[in-house]
């Protein structure tokens, strides 16, 4: 009790359980298949559960398990079972919330895919070895954004060149094939 | 739920074509990462290898060490580039990579560049990965950057600096700790988040110094606190604050309280919950202090948020495990949450109730109950199983509806540990509501027709045997049994036949007709069956002359093994590896039982040891305990072990060496077994003993010792001494210790000692030997039944006033800590707020004597307490000794 508060792990599955992007802070899963049976238990035990207005809260394996869905993006943060779970669904909803932010309110598997640096830099504001970095949605995505591109560009003309070089690369991929 | 799922399958195939790791490989990957050697670098092309080379760490892919290196070395060369955001994806790949110590000076000065630069995120970012690699030696080079990056005005800055140093307190704790001065001061910072991240690096440097944390508590409290994390973190460093100042005897108020009580009016949710959760477990808290905490947790459980709801019921039904009576409050609300989306809150609510639940209210719940059974997972079931049990044993008159209930979801489907915990509620019924056993045991009998678990239906047919016979119409149970030997595999035939055997030697009348079913199964194909009905017949006089069974043989068929298995499975080993023409007796083996089998504690909140359960915990250290001390030839003469006492610590924490004593107990001698700890990594003890001091213990004399050659740094070692007392009594004294040794200094980086030692001595705590250490815990499945059969024969009775107590819980647990016996029936649990409570409690005294005690108290409102005390055992003397102890306590 006397810790700080912490948190194990943060997951971003898809609508089959696979993974996104994910973030270990704790050994208790030491391999990558201790990982994966982790995260194939997480998503059994939840993707029946309607997570998409409210957080949703479980316990597993003697961990607690906050998490909540949009589209096919779910997101996951796991605690010890002595966390204080609403520290728990703070942080999610800043992961949540930030990477709205960051993928401009198109949040789905292929906008996420497309911007994962986005989402590993995001992730890597929120929690630094198990301790929570900052859990306010604007300033965690106003920290990743403000690496992405140059600094000085105003937040308008960043959308645009931004959209350009997506559709240059779409363009590209297109004419290749 | 799944609806915008469905939809998007008739694009699925579009879908998987935009994804931009598409058919992605590592090795072309690899390849594509020469980019980064490019002279004329691009950014974003770069960028975009990196966050490919992450994708595919991410994905579980794992790098060579050659790869990795290679990797490394060509992202370095990123440094070149301006560009912001391709410095923070190499930021991310090198901390992904946590390269080894030669590699991390290549990146270094770049990093610590970085470090000062004037972008406040490089200086950020540079200093989290700069810790995340680094090591003691380059630490010391950058230590003067980091003591100023903790009070930068930047936040950000100060943050990474404070949460790095948290970090690295793990490894480079000496290092860390010269910046305290610093880090006082960001925890006076106006942002935030630094104040939290300062103070939880400050409470880390100063946690094992009380004083420094009680007055960091005290300031903090006090002061401004701006972030709601940085306000749950003071909460539980003020809760331990609490717990090991204890409470203010004279004015009965609590230091803090009113701060955590101040807390539950904050408005951050999460601080409130704290502040809650923090007033719940403290320690002996009292109904006026934790009902504003019930109030704040009881408006949490009509939440719209599923997590607050989650939380609060979590909480509330922890509180109803010790303070039931101050959870009803919120019963209503918790009723309305059985229905809850979420089956979790539904499940802890449930459980909450039925450990809230007066008897009226049982039958209306279990109606509740049976519909939300069919639709949740098994590992809630049994949570709902176990409350159930408990329900039950509270109120036994509810037997028949709860009863029925298990019977029921004993017929659906369901796995074994699921199973498993029915079986074991039901026969804890049976053995604790004598009225419920007929019932019980046709519920078993049925279950055993179509079970698919042989370990459940050996368990079962084993206490049908013993509890069968004693019915009102035993002959009706022979058919099931019977069938279990026509239909079912080797292992349960077996057992079946063990059964049997068991109903023939108890009822004579059936005799006959028993003995025509054990011929059959001689022709059984199975070794073990057939062994075991050609014994039974023989031993029953299955020979055709009906005789009343003799005791020697009852005895054989129901006399429990009163051995601990794990004792006898050592005595058994120990007996093969020395070879002896004796043959292995039995009455050798020792028999401390710590087990308690078959009890139930109703005190809510423990396991229960449901049917054939292994052995609870004592008992595995007991093994130790007797392993260690029969492997020292010079104890192995004292006898069989009577008890180990818990170990009693004789250095404060954090000292130089960690010490602690357990005693053991023989019939004639004590053995003091040291267990020392050495925490000097620059130090190697050696010959390492304990001189005692006996003089304030006039019945003893010193037999004996057992030095401990070498004690090397963090590694436990034991040291023993042993005395001699008169046996059989239980002698009382105090003993002063001092630890003696030979201190080698050792060279940390090689790990090796020096020759030459210095003689040095280190002074312990005293501590006693006391009469509870004769006592061993021991339950009695029925108290009242056990009571009853000792006879009133050498019963003492007498009254003491116990004089002023802080709570009527308070003197019940002193009067049992200090007669160390095992509390019955939950009785060990006080309600809180009331006036009188009796408590049962059992136990055998040195030589094998089974001690029964009940204690009734009163309190009255000058909060004198007066305790009645009588107590029953098979030797006067002993119960004399009872009083004694308590008179002179």
């Amino acid at each position: 009790m006397e810790t700080c508060p912490s948190v194990k792990n943060i997951l971003l599955l898809d609508s089959e359980g696979k993974r996104i992007a994910v973030k270990y802070y704790s050994d208790d899963w030491p391999t990558n298949n201790a990982k994966e049976a982790f995260e194939k238990a997480v998503f059994n035990k939840t993707q029946k559960t309607n997570a998409r207005t409210e957080a949703e809260i479980t316990m597993l394996e003697n961990n607690i398990l906050v998490y909540k869905f949009v589209q096919d993006l779910y997101f996951y943060v796991t605690g010890g079972e002595d966390e204080n779970e609403i520290i728990l669904a703070a942080v999610l909803q800043g992961f949540f919330d930030a990477v709205g932010i960051l993928l401009r309110g198109n949040v789905d598997k292929r906008e996420a895919l497309e911007n994962l640096d986005l989402i590993l830099l995001c992730i890597d504001e929120i929690v630094d070895g198990g301790i929570i970095l900052e859990t306010d949605a604007n300033s965690i995505a106003t920290k990743v954004a403000s690496n992405s591109v140059d600094a000085g560009a105003p937040l308008s003309e960043q959308t645009i060149s931004q959209a350009l070089a997506t559709a240059r690369e779409h363009l590209a991929r297109s004419l290749l094939k | 739920m799944a609806q915008p799922l469905v939809k998007k399958d008739d694009d699925r195939d579009d879908e998987a074509e935009y994804s931009p790791f598409l058919g992605i490989e590592k090795g072309a990957v690899l390849q594509e990462a020469r980019v980064f050697n490019d002279p004329q670098l691009d950014a974003r092309r770069c960028s975009q290898v990196i966050t490919k080379l992450l994708y595919l760490l991410n994905q579980g892919e794992t790098f060579t060490k050659i790869e990795a290196t290679e990797v490394f070395f060509s992202v370095t060369k990123l440094f070149q580039s301006r560009d912001i955001g391709l410095r923070r994806m190499v930021y991310l790949m090198i901390k992904e990579l946590s390269p080894s110590a030669d590699e991390v000076i290549i990146v270094t000065s770049s990093l610590m560049k970085d470090m000062n630069s004037r972008t406040d995120m490089y200086r950020a970012n540079a200093i989290r990965v700069l810790c995340r690699i680094t090591d003691g030696t380059l630490l010391t080079q950058i230590e003067r950057y980091l003591k100023q990056a903790i009070v930068d005005k930047n936040p950000v800055v100060a943050s990474a600096a404070l949460v790095s140093g948290i970090h690295l307190l793990q490894t480079n704790p000496e290092i860390v700790k010269r910046w305290s001065n610093e880090v006082q001061e960001a925890v006076q910072s106006r942002a935030a988040l630094v104040q939290f991240h300062a103070l939880a690096l400050l409470h880390q440097i100063r946690q094992n110094d009380r004083l420094a944390v009680s007055k960091l508590v005290t300031s903090l409290t006090k002061g401004t606190v701006r972030s709601p994390l940085a306000q749950c973190l003071l909460i539980r460093y003020t809760s331990q604050v609490i717990r090991e100042s204890g409470v203010n005897t004279q004015t009965g108020d609590r230091p803090f309280y009113d701060y955590l009580e101040g807390c539950l009016r904050h408005k951050a949710e999460m601080v409130i919950f704290e502040a809650a959760r923090a007033i719940t477990v403290l320690s002996g808290v009292t109904t006026r202090e934790l009902t504003p905490a019930i109030t704040v947790l009881q408006l949490f459980l009509s939440s719209s948020k599923p997590v607050l709801r989650f939380a609060a019921v979590r909480t509330l039904n922890k509180v109803a495990m010790t303070h039931p009576m101050a959870v009803t409050n919120c019963n209503i609300d918790m009723e309305s949450l059985i229905s809850d989306q979420n089956r979790s809150i539904a499940t802890l609510a449930i459980t909450t109730l039925l450990k809230t639940g007066n008897e009226s209210s049982v039958d209306r719940l279990m109606k509740q109950i049976t519909n939300f059974m069919s639709d949740i997972a098994d590992e809630f079931k049994i949570v709902v199983v176990d409350a159930i049990r408990s329900l039950c044993l509270k109120f036994p008159l509810k037997y028949r509806s709860l009863m029925n209930f298990l019977s029921n979801i004993l017929r659906e489907e369901g796995g074994f540990e699921y199973k498993k915990a029915i079986v074991d509620s039901i026969v804890i019924l049976i053995r604790d509501i004598p009225d419920a056993k007929e019932s019980g045991l046709l519920h078993l009998c049925e279950f055993i027709e179509d079970c698919e678990f042989t370990y459940l239906s050996t368990q079962i047919l084993h206490f049908l045997g013993n509890e069968g016979p004693k019915t009102s119409d035993p002959s009706k149970y022979i058919r099931y049994i019977y069938n279990r030997v026509i239909l079912e595999n080797a292992t349960v035939r077996a057992s079946a036949v063990s059964t049997l055997a068991k109903f023939g030697a108890m009822i004579d009348s059936l005799k006959p007709r028993i003995f025509i079913l054990l011929r059959r199964c001689l022709f059984d194909n199975d070794d073990e069956v057939r062994d075991r009905a050609t014994l039974y017949l023989n031993t029953l006089g299955g020979d055709g002359s009906v005789v009343e069974t003799d005791k020697d043989v009852k005895e054989f068929l129901f006399g429990s093994l009163d051995i601990p298995l794990t004792n006898m499975e050592t005595s058994l080993k120990n007996y093969i590896q020395n070879p002896s023409e004796e043959p292995f007796d039995i009455n050798s083996v020792p028999k401390e039982v710590k087990s308690q089998p078959l009890v139930e504690k109703k005190a809510p909140g423990k396991k229960p040891t449901g049917l054939g359960a292994p052995p609870t915990g004592p008992t595995s250290t007991a093994d130790t305990y007797e392993r260690i001390l029969s492997s020292i030839p010079e104890f192995t003469s004292f006898g069989k072990l009577f008890k180990s006492s818990a170990p009693v610590e004789l250095t404060e924490a954090e000292t130089e060496y960690a010490v602690n004593v357990v005693k053991h107990i023989f019939d004639r001698h004590v053995v003091f077994q040291y267990n020392c700890t050495n925490t000097i990594p620059e130090q190697l003890l050696e010959n390492v003993f304990v001189i005692v001091d006996a003089s304030e213990a006039e019945e003893f004399s010193e037999v004996g010792s057992k030095p401990l050659k070498s004690l090397p740094y963090d590694t436990p070692g034991q040291t023993f001494v042993a005395f001699e007392k008169p046996e059989g009594v239980p002698a009382v004294g105090k003993f002063s210790n001092m630890l003696r040794f030979t201190v080698k200094e050792v060279d940390t980086s090689t790990g090796e000692a020096e020759d030459d030692g210095v003689e040095d001595e280190y002074q312990l705590e005293d501590f006693e030997v006391v009469a509870a250490d004769y006592m061993v815990k021991v339950g009695v499945s029925n108290f009242r039944n056990a009571w009853e059969s000792m006879g009133p024969d050498f019963e003492r009775i007498d009254e003491y006033g116990l004089g002023p107590r802080e709570s009527l819980a308070e003197a019940v647990s002193t009067v049992i800590n200090l007669l160390g016996m095992q509390p019955c029936e939950g009785t060990e649990v006080v309600p809180s707020n009331s006036r009188s409570h009796s408590c049962l409690l059992s136990g055998l005294y040195i030589g094998n004597m089974k001690v029964l005690v009940r204690l009734s108290f009163g309190i009255d409102a000058s909060k004198e307490v007066a305790m009645k005390l009588a107590v029953r055992s098979e030797d006067e003397n002993v119960s004399d000794t009872i009083h004694d102890i308590v008179a002179s306590g």
